[in-house]
């Protein structure tokens, strides 16, 4: 079973030095330089053993009127098929002008097309991608359609 | 015999297989090097049928993407609605009815049924045996899809489960035509399996072929058969018991090896296990109401549903793999974010891994017993 989220936030805070977690619903928010050693330890650590990585996307926020600064989330879903328990949800914030943030893939291969999924739709870029490309669209394509602030050409023209 | 001297020099070629090829399972290239026959890389080449499904998602209430996902896998599209039924229901805090819930387990099981059947007679076909193992499995296809016809009125696009339970109930006389359909199977089955799991070619072309270790495909995030193939126990229907699951007794077949003939062998007795979920399903189904009040308010009025903010990830064992959807609520009748974790889309990472050093042959069974439909793979 997996401990609850306040206790793997303490237990995580006090394994990876100068982390601090933010608990948003059931999610864990990670700085972003602090990824990879959060990833390495939830696969490793034998309790948790998240050897599985199901899901990951991202969700953009643009600026809001108001005066947000606005962010571009990447969402990880992780579980464990030996310990047959998750999930273990982890949230990087990343501005939106420049959002990169390390690769996962040498962790988790299950990563792979994951990430250049974002990277093609979102624009997010993987640091140590082994082979960051657009997967769905063509190589030409400018600008990246799941971005809230993409403005489709015309809406009444299929293809 | 003609002596090759050792001095001769190759060329790497490289190949396009696809995008329109009967054996890539739709419009999917893969772009091969070639040192004679052997592959020495393989880069797979989708997004031909790329049409940004989960914006679409975002622009339409929650319960206007049932028809949409029909499409992702086109050959099991009741067992896509269940998963984003699923996720919806775990955003909204849904009950579902007990006879809406048999339906749903119903009709997942039939797909499977159905999805299993189907593949097999295209791994066949990928192997030579053009047309007749796959019109026998077409064949008994058929009669699935003539339930969910009068079931939900589509064949193939049948937009039939709900949040709440299912979009209205069955006709009368259908459950016992699926029993009926149900209690004939195994004979179909038995009859299949005479021609072909004991059989020698099939034996030489897929034994050894395409080997997928444990540790890799737990890795590589694969799922469904293929990992079970490769003797992960691993199957959602267990672990997380979603839906009436665990009232049934079923077990969940695993390979040893993890090779091609591994993956057609587990397909064939999870069709074995499906049935016998089918057969108590069918004897145990109670009457009322196919779908709850709160789930029936929300298919009639599809606006008025606003879940409060937060996000779901709710999850199937669909018979390509686990099939996830991904939720997030800004408390407005659309998704805030719709994102599908397509079971074949990841699955096609350990492609390369599984053809290196193979032949070109071996390629389009080994891409055959991965089972991908393009529908999921694009979205």
């Amino acid at each position: 079973m997996l401990p609850p989220l306040e206790t793997l936030k303490s237990e995580l805070e006090a394994r990876v030095p100068g982390l601090t977690l933010t608990v948003e619903g059931t999610t864990l928010v990670i700085p972003r330089e602090k990824l990879l050693d959060v990833c390495r330890w939830l696969k490793d650590a034998e309790p948790l053993a998240c050897d599985y990585l199901a899901d990951l996307t991202a969700v953009d926020y643009p600026p809001d009127p108001a005066g947000g600064a606005g962010r571009l989330d990447v969402v990880y879903h992780l579980y464990s098929m030996s310990k047959k328990h998750g999930p273990v949800t982890l949230k990087v914030p990343l501005p939106r002008a420049n959002p990169v943030v390390a690769s996962v893939t040498p962790i988790w291969r299950g990563a792979e097309f994951q990430e250049r999924e974002a990277y093609d739709l979102f624009g997010v870029r993987f640091e140590g991608h082994p082979d960051l490309r657009r997967i769905l669209l063509w190589d030409e394509f400018e600008g990246h359609p799941m971005r809230k602030d993409y403005v489709v050409e015309d809406q009444n023209v299929l293809g | 015999m003609i002596s090759t001297p050792q001095t001769v020099e190759t060329q790497l070629l490289e190949v396009n297989l696809g995008p329109q090829h009967p054996s890539t399972h739709g419009v999917f290239r893969m772009q091969v090097t070639l040192d004679g026959e052997t592959i020495v890389k393989l880069k797979p080449v989708m997004g031909y049928l790329h049409r940004n499904h989960e914006q679409i998602g975002e622009g339409i209430t929650y319960v206007a993407s049932f028809p949409f996902t029909d499409r992702l896998d086109y050959f099991c599209a009741m067992s896509n609605n269940l998963g984003l039924a699923l996720a919806i229901e775990q955003l909204g805090g849904i009950q579902v009815s007990e006879r809406g819930e048999y339906l749903r387990v119903i009709m997942a099981e039939l797909t499977r049924v159905l999805n299993h059947t189907a593949v097999t007679g295209f791994l066949l076909n990928d192997m030579g045996a053009f047309g007749t193992p796959l019109l026998y499995a077409f064949r008994e296809r058929e009669k699935i899809l003539d339930l969910f016809e009068a079931a939900s009125g589509s064949r193939m696009m049948c937009n039939y489960i709900r949040p709440g339970g299912v979009r209205e109930d069955v006709p009368e006389g259908w459950l016992a035509r699926a029993r009926q359909l149900v209690d004939g199977y195994p004979q179909f089955l038995d009859e299949f399996e005479t021609l072909l799991t004991k059989n020698e070619i099939l034996r030489q072309r897929t034994q050894g072929v395409g080997v997928l270790s444990k540790a890799l495909a737990i890795n590589a995030s694969v799922t469904g058969p293929l990992l079970r193939a490769s003797g992960v126990d691993y199957d959602l229907r267990k672990v997380d018991g979603y839906s009436f699951y665990p009232r049934f007794k079923f077990r969940v077949p695993l390979g040893t090896v993890g090779d091609v003939y591994d993956r057609y062998y587990v397909r064939i007795l999870e069709i074995r296990e499906s049935l016998a979920i089918l057969q108590q399903a069918l004897k145990d189904i109670p009457g009322g109401p196919a779908i709850s009040p709160k789930g029936l308010a929300l298919v009639k009025a599809p606006r008025t549903f606003r879940p409060p903010k937060g996000e779901a990830y709710g999850r199937i064992e669909a018979p390509k793999g686990e099939l996830g959807f991904y939720l997030v609520s800004d408390g407005t009748p659309q998704p805030y974010r719709y994102h599908i974790r397509a079971p074949s889309f990841v699955n096609l990472t350990i492609l390369e891994d599984l053809c290196l050093g193979h032949k070109v042959a071996d390629v389009i069974v080994i891409l055959g017993s991965i089972d991908i439909v393009m529908g999921e793979v694009d979205r």
